[in-house]
């Protein structure tokens, strides 16, 4: 227990002491960063609530080995709008009744940002696969592609 | 580029009003922190000082515990405790119907995954070090896994209750009737979890004087997880305080107790703040899954397919704890009919105990296995009738006023027919396309299928549900409703699972109150129980209760505007957000009369008694019904044997649609449940080992699992609901179920008697 | 500093040298599990992210050969020219886990842990791969069949990287079909990889056997019949994909279904890349 190392999350330097090596990021994250946006669900990368960006990409936290990630620009669900604002895509599941339990919603909102990103238009199939990596036990996703859906509207009729 | 719509379902908001106010689509008030990741779970949860507590849990189904040494434990820097069976102060067991399940296994353990001690450390990791370190003699012992073993009585008992924990029978009418058609089979449903996606945590706060403890917690049920641990820690009730921390879906796996005495214990023990938390692979074993059954049925009808008599046997594998098997199984044996009309019955039932994972309360409880036989039946005895599915479940509808096989008259509303009629209405997919993306056939990405490989197939189900709890159990809930300056504060008990109580509240006072200022207070034991939230029983028991304070406090509130005013307060009523005479002219806002004024009510609703079941299985056992039909569409590769279910459509019978926004989230999450039962969950268990926990062998339906839902919300409301609104949460997922494996069986043109279907069941 | 975090290939030679208990880091996606769930607690690990030479591919256009780096992730091989060159593995890559899994996962790390469900390793069979280690005793190349000698078990000795895989381009058909109990992010019950190579067609079959399997008997069925195949063809070679399989019961599939399934996606596949369009 006694790895040091700094971490880069939402822009911010974060330093980590006293870790044990094995500590995912995920963990380290959460327990030792006070930034529990991020949810562990499974630990195995089959649920996508701990999803993340790690340099741009979209993984889980819980399979990224926090030490291993010091170099590295991390981006959680707490970074995404700094002012304390909802996001339109954090807007729309509020609006369209994606959120349940709401365990899964960070993970699906980071995801839902980054297809988004790539993909300003995708057709319902994308969505669906960009979004096969985040389960949720409650809503049978009806209401998030719904709010996918809202969000691509919106951000076609705002470029308009 | 243009989007097909990936789903129809009607929203519309129901209030006629921009307000948030009852048939409104209002928004959760803890969306924005959720999608924001600040809404703190019960994971989420964090103190000064804590440490992290750890379980030991048996690896064998049934072994008896030679010894026990922990000193190798104590000795990890870090440590801080470890307690067994010794270190429970007070009773040794706990269970929700029968006391019958230790809080550490002594002398013996009865199922795998069974808690036999417990560590509290620095860091979840020496936890772990610490718990590998306990060195545990074991005598592995004969495990009996065969329900039907334990119901020949071909096994000492593996309990001191018994192997049987309950049998029922139900006799009525003429047990001799018979008719021209008889169709009979027997059908399986494996174990299922709930696999709520925040596993179980709960932080323990102990009082500074260690006379008490605080605890944090995810449950459905916050009064009855301090009754029991109260009695387990030797504690008085009021020592005790549980707060609700936020719950991650629960679907029934957090009515009975898991780590609530053994975080609580260590926090006494050590004296500081501990936080304990499952991963995902204790999940598995933490908690109790959706009963395996086996059920025979033999139907009789007439040669127009009307049923005249049930013949049934339900075996229910209860595992090594009664949990609520036996109200499970009064749920099964009482829907043996489904939603339709029939005069004679002989049932059995029976749930029994075996060193298998015990099992419990899952959505839909008892009735999931039930609707899946009763369901498969009749599309028999449509097949030998000449009937299509539709024809022969109109024939046989049920109404208000018919009688169950338990002799009870059902007095709800009952739009059987129309839930059928409605469901017909719906619009079927369009076909599969001549090059289909691979994504929308069966195997998906997996590229297993080309187009002419696929075989489409349609399949019915229908349910009822019984909603609230049975069986003479005095079932109530507690809301209180304080009125301030315009401002309603609301507290109550009632755990917010996801379900969406704590929307539903708010809209519930400003119907009542004409205020649209709703402050929700802590949810905690600081006031009276609000019973479970499970059997779809929260709008009606909590929205009642909630109702009724508001109801109390708003009577209070118009005496004091007809003093004030010198009008009858009995004139006054609720306009939007005013006081008005509705004989006069008066008419004062809501906040306006409340100045100055504090009026604090609380109210409790029980709902009408129900009794229990005799002998013969007779008697007026539940409260209330609810109805639903789902049509589902799937397309199969039948060579491979794999499924995509392309769509669902469904009428509920709702009663009245408070929020049809989250009515609508009730039921496409309900849907994707039933469907996961139809085609991939299933725990499997060998020889009372858990094979698969974990989820990449447990599989969830995904986004790309999910079929488009068309929902139709069939209102009539229910006069004897507070609200007209019956419970929602159960029936979406029950008849699903069924309605997937006849559309399978329709593709195939074969027959399917067991669920989950796997591959290989449709293709060898 | 018990997490390495070498900068070069070079470097990284030398680290793995001098640690040989390192555990070598890629995506994460097998590792990570392992430690989370408590099977294995590194005392140190070596992370191969910032070793650019193990993060790029190539095709060369004169020798006609791809060569894939060992830390290229999936997500990568599934669009693009790679793709071109290797449909069949671009076809395997999209089944691999979710998008999560594939930004991550490495075909290195499909290599490392050599799982018979490991859903590059079929195309890497059909395609005769090679296979580069490097040490610091110098540079070893081998046949993928060689390479994987288990379930989870292959021949890198404990002081070698996985470089990366050279394979030739796709010279004719080829694709990828896999079965899994859900529509996605699913682990192989049963798959198969279809090469038709101008060398000859090649036929690899997954998670049906202790290794990756190649059915020369199914090959030689269809070696000298171009054209397109009939039902009863693809049958035959289905049976013979078949044969060549020896798979096991476990909670994921029968050895019934999975022997059955195989022949199936072989005679499928089989009739796919003959189908004139
Ligand atoms: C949710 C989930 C779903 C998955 N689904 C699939 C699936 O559908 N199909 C599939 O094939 N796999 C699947 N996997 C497994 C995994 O993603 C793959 O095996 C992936 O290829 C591993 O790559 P990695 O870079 O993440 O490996 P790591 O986890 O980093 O490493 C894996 C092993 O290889 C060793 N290793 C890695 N790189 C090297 C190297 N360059 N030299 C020497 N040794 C090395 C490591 O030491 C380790 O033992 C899944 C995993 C998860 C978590
Ligand atoms: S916790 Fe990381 S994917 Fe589930
Ligand atoms: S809202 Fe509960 S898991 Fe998605």
């Amino acid at each position: 227990m006694n790895e040091h190392y700094t971490l880069r999350v939402n822009g911010v330097e974060r330093d980590v002491c006293d870790s044990w090596i094995g500590e995912s990021l995920l963990y380290v994250l959460r327990e030792r960063l006070d930034l529990p946006g991020a949810k562990g669900a499974c630990e195995q990368g089959e649920c996508g609530s701990c999803t993340v960006f790690v340099d741009g990409a979209a993984v889980c936290s819980c399979l990224v080995l926090a030490a291993s990630a010091v170099d590295a620009e991390i981006a959680t669900v707490e970074g995404l709008n700094p002012d304390g604002t909802l996001t339109d895509v954090q807007e729309a599941f509020v609006r369209e009744g994606a959120v349940q339990c709401g365990f899964c919603t960070p993970g699906l909102v980071m995801a839902v940002h980054h297809l988004l990103d790539a993909e300003p238009e995708p057709s319902d199939l994308q969505v669906k696969e960009a979004l096969s990596g985040n389960i949720c036990r409650c809503t049978g996703y009806g209401r998030i592609f719904a709010a996918v859906d809202a969000v691509i509207a919106r951000r076609r009729d705002a470029a308009r | 580029m243009s989007r097909s719509t990936i789903d129809t379902v009607r929203t519309d908001d129901r209030s006629g009003t921009s307000r948030e106010v009852l048939g409104a689509n209002a928004l959760r008030p803890d969306g924005a922190a959720k999608v924001k990741g600040e809404f703190a779970f019960s994971s989420d949860m964090w103190a000064q000082n804590m440490l992290w507590g750890g379980t030991l849990r048996s690896p064998h189904p049934r072994a008896r515990i030679v010894s026990i040494d922990v000193s190798a434990a104590w000795r990890i820097a870090g440590v801080e405790t470890v307690v067994t069976a010794d270190d429970v102060p007070g009773q040794l067991t706990y269970g929700l119907i029968s006391e019958d399940q230790p809080v550490f296994a002594r002398g013996e353990v009865r199922y795998m995954g069974e808690p036999i001690a417990a560590v509290a450390a620095d860091h979840p990791e020496t936890c772990r070090r610490a718990l590998a370190a306990i060195a545990v003699e074991w005598e592995v012992l004969p495990a009996l896994v065969d329900p039907e073993t334990a119901i020949a009585g071909g096994f000492d008992p593996i309990h001191p209750d018994g192997n049987v924990i309950r049998h029922q029978r139900i006799i009525r009418g003429d047990t001799s009737a018979t008719g021209a058609i008889v169709v009979e089979g027997t059908y399986e449903l494996g174990m299922q979890d709930q696999a709520f996606l925040g596993t179980e945590a709960a932080l323990a706060v102990p009082d500074h004087d260690g006379g008490g403890v605080e605890v944090y917690i995810a449950t459905q049920w916050l009064h009855e997880d301090r009754k029991q641990m109260a009695k387990c820690l030797a504690l008085p009730e009021d020592k005790v305080r549980l707060v609700l921390g936020g719950v991650g879906g629960a679907f029934g796996a957090r009515e009975d107790i898991s780590l609530q005495v053994h975080t609580a214990l260590l926090a006494l023990r050590t004296g500081r703040p501990v936080k304990m938390q499952y991963g995902r692979e204790e999940s598995f074993f933490g908690h109790v899954h959706r009963h395996p059954a086996t059920i025979w049925m033999r139907h009789h009808a007439t040669d127009s397919g009307e049923i005249v008599k049930i013949e049934a046997r339900f075996v229910f594998d209860g595992g090594a704890y009664a949990s609520t098997s036996s109200a499970v199984l009064i749920n099964g044996v009482t829907h043996a009919q489904g939603p339709y009309r029939c005069d004679n019955a002989v049932v059995d039932g029976w749930a029994v105990r075996t060193n298998n994972p015990p099992c419990g309360a899952m959505r839909g409880f008892g009735v999931v296995q039930a609707c899946f036989a009763h369901e498969g039946q009749m599309d028999k005895i449509a097949a030998a009738a000449g009937l299509d599915p539709v024809e022969v479940r109109l024939r046989n509808a049920m109404r208000t006023g018919d009688r169950l096989i338990t002799g009870q008259v059902v007095e709800s509303v009952a739009p059987v027919e129309r839930c059928i009629r409605e469901t017909a209405a719906l619009p079927m997919p369009s076909p599969l396309p001549d090059r289909p993306d691979a994504l929308l056939m069966p195997g998906g990405s997996g590229l297993t299928a080309d187009r002419h490989h696929i075989r489409r197939g349609v399949g019915w189900g229908v349910s009822i549900k019984n909603i609230m709890y049975s069986e003479g159990f005095d079932d109530f809930s507690t809301a209180r409703c304080v009125l301030a300056d315009g401002v309603v504060t609301l507290k109550f008990a009632t755990s917010e699972v996801g379900q969406g109580f704590v929307t539903l509240a708010p809209q519930i006072a400003r119907s009542v109150l004409g205020v649209d200022d709703v402050v929700l207070d802590t949810i905690d034991t600081g006031v009276g129980s609000a019973g479970s939230t499970s059997a779809s029983r929260q709008t009606w028991m909590s929205g009642g209760a909630v109702d009724g304070a508001c109801r109390l406090v708003r009577e209070r509130l118009f005496e004091h505007v007809g003093r004030a005013h010198g009008v009858d307060p009995l004139r006054l009523v609720i306009e939007d957000t005013d006081v008005v005479d509705s004989m006069g002219s008066l008419r004062v806002p809501v906040g306006e009369a409340s100045a100055g004024l504090r009026i604090d009510e609380t109210f409790e609703h029980h709902h009408r008694p129900t009794e229990e079941l005799d002998e013969n299985g007779q008697g007026n056992c539940h409260v209330a019904f609810a109805f639903v039909a789902h049509r589902a569409v799937v397309d199969v590769d039948p060579e491979l044997g794999l499924v995509k279910v392309v769509q669902v459509a469904t009428a509920q019978d709702v009663g009245r649609a408070l929020n049809p926004l989250s009515v609508v989230g009730q039921i496409e999450g309900g849907i994707a449940q039933g469907l996961g039962l139809a085609v991939m969950e299933e725990i499997i268990v060998d020889n009372g080992r858990v094979r698969n926990p974990s989820f990449t062998d447990y599989l969830l339906p995904t986004a790309l699992d999910a079929p488009e839902v068309i929902a139709t919300l069939v209102e009539e409301h229910e006069p004897q609901a507070p609200l007209g609104a019956k419970g929602v949460g159960e029936p979406p997922c029950i008849s699903v179920t069924p309605a997937i494996v006849a559309a399978i069986r329709d593709a195939i043109g074969r027959d399917l008697a067991r669920v989950p279907v796997r591959p290989q069941d449709i293709c060898f | 500093m018990p997490v390495l975090i070498p900068r070069s290939l070079d470097v990284a030679v030398e680290m793995a040298s001098s640690h040989p208990d390192a555990h070598i880091l890629a995506g994460g996606t097998d590792l990570m599990v392992e430690v989370n769930f408590n099977h294995r607690k590194p005392e140190t690990v070596l992370a191969l992210r910032h070793v650019d030479e193990l993060r790029g591919w190539t095709i060369d256009a004169a020798t006609r050969t791809v060569h894939i780096g060992s830390a290229v992730p999936f997500s990568e091989m599934e669009h693009g020219a790679l793709s071109e060159a290797l449909p069949a593995l671009a076809e395997a890559a999209r089944t691999v886990g979710s998008p999560q899994i594939r930004a991550a996962g490495t075909i290195g790390g499909n290599l490392g842990t050599c799982s018979p469900a490991g859903d590059s390793l079929p195309v890497l069979a059909a395609m005769e791969a090679t296979v580069h280690l490097r040490s610091t005793s110098g540079e070893r190349a081998m046949p993928f069949a060689e390479f994987m000698t288990g379930p989870k078990r292959n021949a890198r000795r404990g002081d070698e990287i996985i470089t990366g895989v050279s394979m030739p381009i796709a010279d004719g058909w080829q694709g990828y079909a896999k079965v899994g109990v859900r529509n996605a992010m699913v682990i192989s019950v049963a798959s198969a990889c279809l090469a038709l190579q101008s060398t000859g067609p090649r036929l690899a079959l997954g998670s049906v056997g202790p290794v990756i399997i190649r059915c020369h008997d199914a090959e030689a069925l269809v070696a000298d019949r171009p054209g397109a195949v009939d039902a009863a063809l693809a049958a035959e070679f289905g049976r013979l994909a078949a044969a060549a399989s020896s798979p096991i019961d476990d909670h994921r599939s029968t050895a019934a279904y999975r022997r059955h399934a195989v022949s199936v996606l072989a005679g499928r596949l089989l009739q796919r890349g003959t189908a004139r369009p």
